[in-house]
């Protein structure tokens, strides 16, 4: 994509990020801000899939068991939620390092089943500890005050709040994936025999990915249960694996911010079709169907392809016309 | 009362019993998944949505057409495996070739197609499936009762387990599939027709998950989501087992119903997890699994 369009397209969608709790009656707050935890979700997640080329089926995991620890830190430790958050992503991460580890022991199929496997390993964790309340879920989870100031109660400052985390995220991301610690990932996505061979320790770059996107999509998780105050069984699910799946799948799991489009688009699913009930899973599954089989690449990435294209024609039709020239 | 570390007898043979007959069910799914990929080179996600199908075909055609079990048995994977036929060819044919990971995630989003109608159709609670007169009631083995429909289970696994394995490794056709496992092209080079022999194999894998399901109706809810739990546990199976071998993947499934049965006798809380903490120290020790040859 051209650099001003980039840069003229993420200005006006801050700008409009920035609007959004002043007209409520447009769209409502609170799903801009269940689009900005998912869009951090989706992008953590694809440092290992579009990145790294590794399909974890296990991501749920990390944004739940994230999610249920900051509750549990709010609520039944009753402290500020600086320390929950904090608390949630080193939880994530942790776990992630160690289902990294475990996983990344075998590679492609494999082990997309076995990150299935331990993330329904940690649900069934979660169905059994006494503080989870099982089927209900952690409920009425407190917000309270971010560092003794920011008072999270109120509506503005809690979607400012979750703004300006998801924006330092993201960036985090960017970073990360433009780093050399990002070309390394690429080199195994590539040919994983050949940074070997260059001398790269693949497995520990391997269960590095796997730590920061698992931390990353802990902080999405952190900030879920901050906002909607509740921790349930359903962010541990496959469900949710799948979900984010589809959702980087369908954004482009090629480009950096791409999930964050497709998670957009799934929310806004669930979020407006919600009156259909049973009918919006039958979508969802069609959709994931569709884009396994039409659309590998993703909006970001048809419509990346689709510009390229545009230029390489204008850029071959000028030379032909030099050439003419010269004759 | 005979004790054995603390727990009768009875008790004990009674879980073993139950274990043995949950692993039936992981034999016969995870031979089908083994199967598929074998020669489809597809983990087929849907192996539990199939496996639902077929419980709750049978509980239709007994509730709309007043067909009992002898002709579920039979109408069930027909149908299914017809459908898988359809499934193979307009939509697996397509990623042929493509990175293995796309057909996990085509034939995941079947399921959340599959399930969603399922539910639509018929709601999420369950279903009561009765078990045919002929095979009600119990028998005293001497040291336990036990239901008659559940030695059934057994004896039947066992039999579908044989007859795949005869089938496989002792017929020409199965010669034929393994060529196409180990060389497709070589042996599509010797004009035997590849293609059509993948179709038939994933019809032949979703009718043996089909089977499964009718065979759990009488014994388990029929619901919508029946299968996807079950499907998870299997691709543990499968991780420990490896993929590689038939008859590894029907001897793992088997085990692990009869290790899971007996942590229900010790300690019934880690029950629903032991499959996967299996699988995590069999990750560490042989990270290609206990039948695995290569490392994929």
């Amino acid at each position: 994509m051209p650099r001003s369009l980039a840069y003229s397209l993420g200005a006006a969608g801050l700008l409009a990020l920035i609007l959004v709790p002043f007209f409520p009656q447009v769209i409502y707050p609170v799903f801009v801000m269940r689009v900005m935890c998912l869009a951090l979700f989706a992008c953590a997640f694809n440092i290992l899939l579009g990145q790294t080329g590794i399909l974890s089926f296990g991501h749920a995991a990390f944004f739940g068991s994230s999610a249920y620890f900051c509750g549990y830190m709010l609520k039944e430790q009753g402290l500020s939620p600086e320390i929950a958050i904090l608390t949630g992503v080193v939880s994530a991460s942790l776990l992630g390092a160690g289902i990294g580890a475990l996983a990344t022991r075998r590679s492609g199929i494999y082990l997309a089943m076995i990150t299935l496997a331990l993330s329904q390993l940690v649900y069934f964790l979660f169905l059994r500890l006494p503080w989870t309340h099982a089927e209900d879920g952690m409920q009425q989870i407190p917000r309270g005050v971010f560092f003794g100031v920011l008072d999270l109660n109120s509506d503005k400052t809690l979607y400012f709040f979750v703004l300006i985390l998801t924006l330092l995220a993201l960036a985090l991301i960017h970073r990360i994936i433009h780093s050399p610690f990002g070309e390394v990932l690429r080199a195994i996505r590539e040919h994983e025999p050949r940074a070997k061979s260059l001398g790269f320790p693949v497995a520990r770059y391997k269960i590095l990915a796997f730590t920061l996107s698992a931390g990353l999509a802990g902080l999405a998780g952190s900030l879920k249960a901050i906002i909607f105050q509740v921790a349930s069984l359903r962010d541990v699910h496959w469900s949710m694996s799948g979900d984010v799946i589809l959702m980087t799948l369908l954004g482009g799991m090629n480009s950096v911010f791409g999930p964050a489009l497709g998670a957009a688009l799934i929310s806004a699913l669930y979020h407006y079709l919600d009156f259909l009930g049973g009918w919006v899973t039958i979508m969802v599954g069609t959709i994931f169907i569709l884009c396994v089989l039409a659309f590998r690449k993703g909006i970001v990435g048809e419509l990346q392809a689709a510009l390229t294209t545009r230029r390489s024609d204008t850029a071959s039709n000028d030379k032909k016309d030099s050439e003419n020239a010269t004759n | 009362m005979i004790d054995i570390f603390g727990v009768p007898l009875v008790a004990l043979t009674g879980q073993i019993m139950l274990g043995i007959v949950n692993g039936a069910f992981y034999a016969v799914l995870s031979l089908g998944l083994a199967i598929i990929f074998g020669i489809v080179k597809v983990v087929n996600f849907a192996h539990g949505a199939f496996f639902m199908m077929g419980a709750f075909i049978s509980f239709l055609l007994l509730s709309h057409l007043n067909i009992g079990f002898w002709g579920a048995i039979f109408i069930a994977p027909l149908i299914v495996g017809a459908l898988g036929i359809v499934v193979e060819r307009v939509l697996l044919r397509r990623i042929y070739g493509l990175d293995p990971i796309y057909g996990l995630l085509l034939t995941f989003g079947m399921v959340l197609v599959i399930e969603g109608g399922f539910r639509v159709a018929y709601g999420s609670s369950g279903q009561i499936y009765t078990a045919p007169d002929a095979l009600r009631g119990a028998v005293n083995l001497g040291f336990m009762f036990m239901p008659i429909y559940r030695l059934f289970v057994i004896g039947a696994a066992v039999v579908i387990c044989a007859v795949t394995w005869i089938v496989i490794e002792r017929t020409s056709l199965g010669a034929r599939l393994r060529a196409a496992t180990e060389r497709p092209q070589l042996t599509q080079a010797f004009g035997i027709n590849v293609p059509l022999l993948m179709t038939l194999t994933y019809g032949a894998g979703v009718a043996l998950a089909a089977l499964a399901g009718v065979l759990a109706a009488p014994i388990q809810n029929v619901s919508p989501s029946m299968g996807s739990e079950l499907v998870v546990i299997v691709f543990a199976i499968v991780v420990i087992g490896g993929l590689g071998s038939v008859s590894g993947a029907a001897i793992t499934g088997l085990m692990l119903g009869v290790i899971e049965g007996l942590t229900k006798v010790f300690y019934s809380e880690a029950s629903t997890i032991i499959v996967f903490l299996i699988m995590a120290v069999v990750l560490m020790v042989r990270p290609a699994g206990l039948f695995g040859r290569e490392e994929g």
